[in-house]
């Protein structure tokens, strides 16, 4: 071996969305020589998808949400699986690090009196998000780029990590290749902050971009570091379902923030029949105190009508929209419709969701401000990950850390819309803060063991070796529909039992697919190798999903529909022991008394 | 669906490269990008091509479909005449790595160079402004870096005028710091002397192909343009500057 190139530093971060830029700015910002490590180019990361806004307690709009009601409204949307601490320290910082942003030159929608607007959301009980239009994403990834590219932070641009390397029980480095020449890399380190977002790409039906394909999740998990909360998947309601080519794509909750109503096949508003137990009291009855609340907004002020039904949390949305579609009450394309047309005047639609106008009138054919969509659920957002202190972001291995989506325990059982940019900025800022601290601590220079390092290249390079053997592709198909049939929004057990099964055949078929071409900027031998994460975090998902008998957010069990409350105090611990994946139980941690104090009424 | 078309494709590196052709069956609503990733899943797996979020927000896949400037996820198969050969091409003012991949790294390094934004001192109060001021820049920050702009620019593809032009995307990167409600800091001295904004001249080349459709040209460029002129070729402005060099360091 030896044919690598070397780097050294005192924190890499792999991944460049919101997370990973906004640990690596807060790393340099520590003194530690930093590496940004990134799959695409700088600013092309799965943030720029994100929509409606990010979430935090400015109370601007609504003076009655400090960050109490948004702890409050976290928690129960996680169904109280969050880990209570996460949810208090982003409930607590996301109007910093919101503001901060502001002071970094990010421009956000402006409220009559020029300060930052915020928008209604599902789960969120007062307007709570930041936004810009329907692209906030963009806006806080171009923000955090070109701050983070004048603070002397060194990005690696299209480059992929594939092994987190070790000195005995602590980090080392990291080994990767690089897309455009192939040739393999290893940055040495004693601090690594996972930043690598989801795993959406196991599914077929997805809003997720290439890019997610388990990597931190899996790479995490082979470092023997513990996985939390695998089992909860989030559906986001509103995909697009017509044409083929982009089933999936997003469509952003902010529609419904706007005023966007769910209306069924006899035109009927059907969330009114699917507001559960535990929100009942906080939504609206009837179309009349549901277009009072509407009105209320509309006219800038303080609604006393209770919010409609349409804003209820995505894991409900997304499981009455199955419903409907299932009870045969769906659109023409298998999906429900989302109607803003009738809601709001064309002009304000342009002006509030113009990329929703721009990509319905492009891919789909349709006017947003004359008809409604097409909508049903797509894979959106992985809950579960790894598993971190929660004030450091450190992992259960020291020197690795984890911010963003490939963290876990921040938003239990289902993530609220919008609390995943304030995530981002919240842990990442920590993330990288705790690593810059752990890297200064450690008194030796990173050892990188090079049979480590020929045995990942080895293993990287093998499928080049096949003379025969299936496409890669053909695998990841799949394994996509796999996923999606057996291990969707609702799960039976002898769907995960066969699933099971099915993912061991695909490990044996992944071992065997064969490449062409050379080394240089292969696809196909790129997502060769993502194939193994994906297999072994699929299995992580059906054995949690498994193993959890009840249902509850982001996971609905066929068998058992009600949340049970013995699970509720439980979280279910991923690991790897040898080749074998395995799954155990975590008492939740209890909650403060002055916190619980919040949760009476 | 049993129609199908033909996709005539770039392969090959910087050194030598050719155009294949490739037949793949025709799906409703499909893109150029499903046309290729369909090529890519059942013919040529190790065809170059980048993208991510194929809804026309992250700017990765662009390239050049018969001849055109596009974003490969927003390009409708059903706007291409049936049975007429597509052909796609990478952008050809940035060198190629391989098949539809260019090497835009030149962008990220002028990128650089441009001053921060720098806020103005709010005497520790809450910073105020208007959504009519936010939206001016708003515009300029809806671009997602495709740089289709630059791509088309003449003084870009025709002229190699890498080293002294800074090109579209990053007038509409400076305008949108120099309108900015917010931002204290000076950059016509850099757009004039090494941005090379009067090498522009306003063809809009780059306000066609915009995906975002920026007015590139009407808010951007020529503000700035005109802001260039103001600071640097006002005679009142010149005597001013002579009389009282020290006040005018930072005007």
């Amino acid at each position: 071996m030896g044919k690598y190139q070397t780097f050294q530093y005192d924190v890499v971060i792999v991944g460049a969305g919101g997370a990973g830029l906004r640990a690596a700015i807060e790393a340099s910002a520590q003194g530690a020589k930093t590496a940004l490590v990134c799959k695409s180019l700088l600013g092309k990361a799965h943030t720029v998808m994100a929509e409606g806004g990010v979430a935090a307690a400015l109370s601007n709009v609504d003076s009655r949400g400090d960050w109490k009601v948004h702890f409050r409204d976290t928690m129960t949307g996680g169904k109280f699986l969050n880990q209570w601490r996460m949810a208090q320290i982003h409930a607590q910082e996301a109007p910093s690090r919101v503001r901060e942003l502001e002071e970094w030159g990010a421009v956000f929608d402006r409220t009559k009196d020029g300060r930052i607007l915020q928008r209604n959301f599902g789960g969120h009980t007062y307007p709570r998000l930041a936004h810009v239009g329907d692209r906030t994403g963009l806006e806080i990834i171009r923000t955090l780029q070109d701050k983070g590219i004048h603070q002397g932070i060194d990005v690696h641009m299209e480059c992929t990590i594939r092994k987190i390397l070790k000195d005995g029980d602590r980090v080392s480095g990291c080994f990767g290749y690089q897309r455009e020449s192939g040739r393999f890399v290893v940055f040495e380190t004693n601090s690594v902050v996972l930043a690598t977002g989801g795993i959406g790409r196991c599914w077929e039906v997805t809003s997720n971009s290439w890019e997610y394909t388990a990597d931190g999740h899996a790479m995490a998990m082979w470092a023997g570091a513990e996985l939390i909360d695998m089992e909860f998947i989030q559906f986001h309601p509103t995909g697009m379902v017509w044409p083929p080519s982009v089933k999936g794509t997003l469509i952003t909750e902010g529609v419904r923030g706007e005023g966007g109503v769910l209306l069924n096949s006899a035109k009927k508003r059907f969330m009114f029949d699917y507001v559960p137990e535990m929100f009942r009291g906080e939504f609206a009855d009837t179309e009349e105190e549901a277009n009072r609340w509407m009105k209320s907004v509309m006219a800038n002020k303080l609604p006393e009508a209770r919010r409609p039904p349409e804003l209820l949390t995505r894991d409900v949305v997304a499981r009455a929209i199955r419903s409907e579609i299932r009870a045969g009450r769906g659109s023409p394309h298998g999906g429900v419709f989302l109607d803003i047309a009738s809601r709001r005047s064309a002009d304000d639609i342009k002006k509030k969701l113009p990329s929703m106008y721009h990509q319905f009138k492009e891919l789909a054919d349709v006017d947003i401000t004359k008809d409604p969509m097409e909508v049903g659920p797509t894979c959106h957002y992985m809950m579960g990950g790894v598993r971190v202190n929660p004030e450091t972001q450190e992992s259960t291995v020291s020197g690795l850390f984890a911010a963003g989506e490939v963290g876990g325990g921040m938003h239990g059982s289902n993530r609220l819309g919008g609390n995943s940019l304030s995530d981002l900025l919240v842990f990442g800022k920590r993330a990288g803060e705790f690593a810059a601290k752990h890297a200064a601590s450690v008194s030796t220079s990173p050892h990188c063991d090079d049979e480590q390092i020929a045995q990942s290249a080895g293993e990287c390079l093998e499928p080049f070796n096949r003379t025969q053997g299936e496409n890669a592709y053909k695998v990841h198909e799949d394994l996509r529909l796999l996923m999606q049939t057996k291990v969707g929004i609702v799960r039976s057990p002898d769907d995960l039992k066969e699933a099971l099964i099915q993912l061991d055949a695909l490990r044996t078929r992944a071992a065997k697919v064969k490449v062409d071409g050379n080394i240089q900027f292969n696809p196909g031998w790129h997502l060769a190798m993502d194939l193994e994460n994906m297999i072994d975090i699929s299995e992580a998902v059906t054995l949690a999903a498994q193993e959890r008998t009840e249902s509850r957010g982001g996971h609905t069990r066929e068998d058992f529909p009600d949340s049970d409350e013995a699970w509720g105090k439980q979280n279910l611990i991923v690991t790897q022991q040898g080749r074998e994946i395995k799954i155990s139980h975590k008492p939740l941690e209890e909650m403060p008394d002055d916190l619980k104090q919040l949760f009476k009424k | 669906m049993d129609e199908q078309a033909t996709l005539k494709i770039h392969r090959g590196d910087s050194a030598q490269g050719e155009m294949l052709e490739y037949k793949i069956p025709v799906a409703p609503g499909m893109v150029v990008l499903d046309a290729i990733h369909a090529v890519q899943a059942t013919q040529a797996p190790d065809l170059a091509v980048r993208w991510n979020c194929k809804a026309g927000k992250c700017g990765s896949c662009s390239a050049e479909v018969n001849g055109k400037p596009r974003l490969l996820c927003m390009d409708r198969m059903d706007k291409y005449p049936a049975g007429e050969p597509i052909s796609i091409r990478p952008l050809k003012t940035f060198p190629i790595i391989k098949d539809l991949v260019t090497d835009v790294s030149w962008n990220y390094e002028v990128n650089k160079k441009i001053p921060p934004f720098k806020m103005r001192d709010n005497k520790g109060k809450e910073p105020r402004f208007s959504q009519e001021e936010a939206d001016r820049v708003q515009e300029f920050r809806k671009c997602i870096e495709c740089f289709l702009c630059q791509d088309v620019c003449h003084v870009l593809r025709e002229h190699d005028e890498k080293t002294t032009f800074a090109g579209p995307r990053f007038f509409v990167r400076t305008a949108s710091l120099e309108m900015h409600p917010l931002d204290d800091e000076n950059r016509l001295d850099l757009l004039k002397d090494q941005m090379g904004l009067g090498y522009c001249n306003i063809t809009k080349c780059c306000t066609e192909v915009c995906p975002e459709n920026i007015a590139i040209t009407d808010n951007a460029i020529i503000p700035l343009k005109e802001r260039v002129a103001d600071e640097f070729y006002d005679p009142l402005r010149k005597l001013y500057r002579i009389i009282f060099p020290e006040k005018n360091k930072n005007s």
